[in-house]
């Protein structure tokens, strides 16, 4: 697509896109070329010089049964997070399609969570269940159950899932909500005079209609659990007990600052980069077949 | 709207039915906040001695101006600010030179116009947490940590919002542009005249979207600002917990998480109709 009607001069073009090409070339590309170029060092124990080690790097973090691992619990973690974030918003928008009056009052309480920053949820989650002061994990414990996420890993993974997850079903439902709106009634009620039930109707008619939406969201909200979950990890569990809850983003952030080894670190944000890449592909591919449907 | 579920069953025991899910649901969802809300109004004793109260205390004031004016490390009206700022630099610096250089590609043939295009293209693809050692180090050696250009810069280059004006600039009329050149208007008169007050509602949607990406950062605040007067309010609180055996703050801590979820949420409701339109424009 072109525009047929342009201006003259090559001059002002080039001062308007400055600023943006300016701030990409020194925040953007000359950060992601040093990720790659460092990826192939290693610094020596004092950071005086570095040694040229090729893919090296790649080989000892591949190797490494801590990625592998961080690998594994990513997988997990943003399975988890999708499925908890996507099925109660499908729920809650097909019960609000049912109402014709009240589901604005409906709609702008359930879009409160997501404004609130990740970080914030974990802090209000970890609040929640506090080990010492936690209201749930009190009353938890008056049902006998011991909550400790500090050290059971599969409590402190339930417990980062959650606290991510309870953003995104605001975000989720507004998606799952216009969509539910742009079914045709005439389908809906052509399946009523048959007879069809709610539940029916909707597992038979309605979810398939929106299939589009849903893999879009799919999509989104895994890149979501990938990459803007870290706030949440941090606050909560800060990768813990025994990395438990340490997802790939934490684990450069954790060997980068915290274990200050920059060529792991390095190589690591590139593997991440071709994950991004990937999922964007993906992404890019649902997106232009939504916009076909 | 009237008609739309007119044939449907939906009266009745029904009808009540669908509310009280709602209302449940409703009330599920919004447990944490107003948890939150709760401890930011008791006293920390009613805190430390589970279970705490599910009603709010009569603390309101002596909570939150404890935290407003002195915080833990650092007034949390201080992070407010920083806050603010941030958030504003970006979506204002984001919004300015997306719309300036979208202008640019789409309103003229210049050399390099497309490795100018794909160059922004790419940057689509990394988020910030992914290339977030170098960029530290750029930033470290422009001397930019603990400083406001240091929070803003490193975030704006990213180029949703230059695709997004794009796509809304393709579908201007051509006549418009044409009938400017006819009249000998100057390209940054056009731009200043037609197409930025034609975008006013696209801009105003991606206020909304990106003042929330700002003021919700986390990780970026949290390794440059080593100063605690230039946190966050998001990155700050965490700074609040003790580290150890102290015994957190509860009630300061709960009031600062209130007071830094009240503007995205202030912004988000008041807007709801530009913010999902945004929302739905932005990853289309």
């Amino acid at each position: 697509m072109e525009k047929r009607v342009t201006f003259r001069g090559w001059l002002l073009p080039v001062i308007l896109i400055a600023p943006q090409v300016l701030i990409s070339a020194i925040f953007f590309f000359y950060p992601a070329g040093q990720a790659v170029y460092q990826s192939l060092f290693i610094p020596d124990p004092f950071g005086l010089s570095s040694q040229f080690v090729g893919l090296g790097n790649f080989e000892f973090v591949l190797g490494d049964k801590f990625y592998r691992a961080s690998f594994v619990t990513t997988a997990i973690f943003s399975i988890l997070v999708t499925l908890c974030s996507m099925i109660p918003a499908l729920f809650l928008a097909a019960t609000a399609d049912r109402l014709i009056k009240g589901s604005g009052v409906y709609r702008t309480l359930l879009i409160w969570p997501y404004a609130v920053a990740p970080a914030v949820a974990g802090v209000l989650w970890l609040f929640m269940f506090n080990t010492r002061v936690g209201v749930v994990s009190w009353y938890l414990g008056q049902f006998g159950y011991d909550w400790n996420h500090v050290l059971n890993g599969g409590e402190a993974m339930g417990l980062v899932v959650v606290a991510s997850a309870w953003g995104r079903i605001s975000y989720n439902f507004l998606f799952f909500f216009a969509a539910l709106q742009s079914v045709p009634r005439s389908v809906i009620e052509a399946a009523a005079i048959d007879g069809a039930r709610f539940w029916r109707r909707f597992f038979g008619i309605v979810l398939p209609l929106i299939t589009p939406t849903a893999f879009f969201l799919l999509v989104v909200n895994v890149v979501y659990a990938f990459f803007e979950t870290f706030g949440v990890i941090h606050t909560i569990t800060s990768g813990g007990p025994q990395q438990s809850t340490t997802i790939l983003v934490y684990k450069v952030f954790a060997d980068g600052f915290i274990g200050q080894d920059l060529g792991s670190s390095s190589a690591q944000s590139v593997i991440l980069l071709f994950v991004v890449g990937l999922l964007t592909v993906v992404q890019f591919k649902y997106v232009e077949k939504r916009v076909h449907y | 709207m009237a008609q739309k579920h007119g044939m449907v069953e939906n009266r009745g025991a029904g009808l009540w039915l669908t509310h009280a899910f709602m209302i449940v649901g409703v009330i599920i969802i919004f447990f944490p906040i107003w948890l939150a809300f709760v401890a930011s109004t008791v006293t920390q004793p009613e805190i430390v001695s589970p279970p705490m109260p599910l009603w709010p205390g009569d603390q309101f004031w002596e909570n939150y101006t404890a935290a407003l004016f002195s915080g833990v490390n650092v007034p949390v009206a201080t992070m407010l600010v920083n806050s603010l700022i941030m958030a504003i630099g970006i979506s204002v610096g984001k919004i300015i030179i997306s719309l300036l250089s979208a202008f640019a590609i789409v309103y003229f043939r210049f050399p390099g116009r497309k490795t100018f295009f794909w160059m922004i293209f790419v940057t689509l693809m990394l988020p910030v947490e992914v290339r977030i050692v170098p960029t530290f180090e750029v930033v470290a050696n422009f001397g930019m940590l603990n400083s406001y250009s240091g929070l803003i810069f490193p975030l704006i280059a990213s180029a949703t919002a230059t695709f997004l004006f794009r796509q809304f600039f393709m579908t201007i009329p051509d006549e418009l542009a044409e009938a400017a050149r006819v009249d000998g208007a100057r390209p940054m008169r056009f731009f200043i005249d037609i197409v930025v007050p034609m975008s006013r509602t696209n801009i105003a949607a991606l206020f909304v979207i990106l003042f929330i990406y700002g003021w919700n950062q986390y990780l970026w605040p949290l390794l440059i600002t080593t100063d605690p007067e230039m946190n966050t309010i998001v990155m700050g609180i965490k700074q609040m917990f003790p580290s150890g055996d102290d015994v957190a703050e509860w009630p300061v801590i709960m009031a600062t998480s209130i007071l830094a979820m009240i503007p995205p949420v202030i912004v988000v409701v008041s807007m709801q109709k530009l913010f999902v339109r945004g929302l739905v424009d932005s990853e289309k």
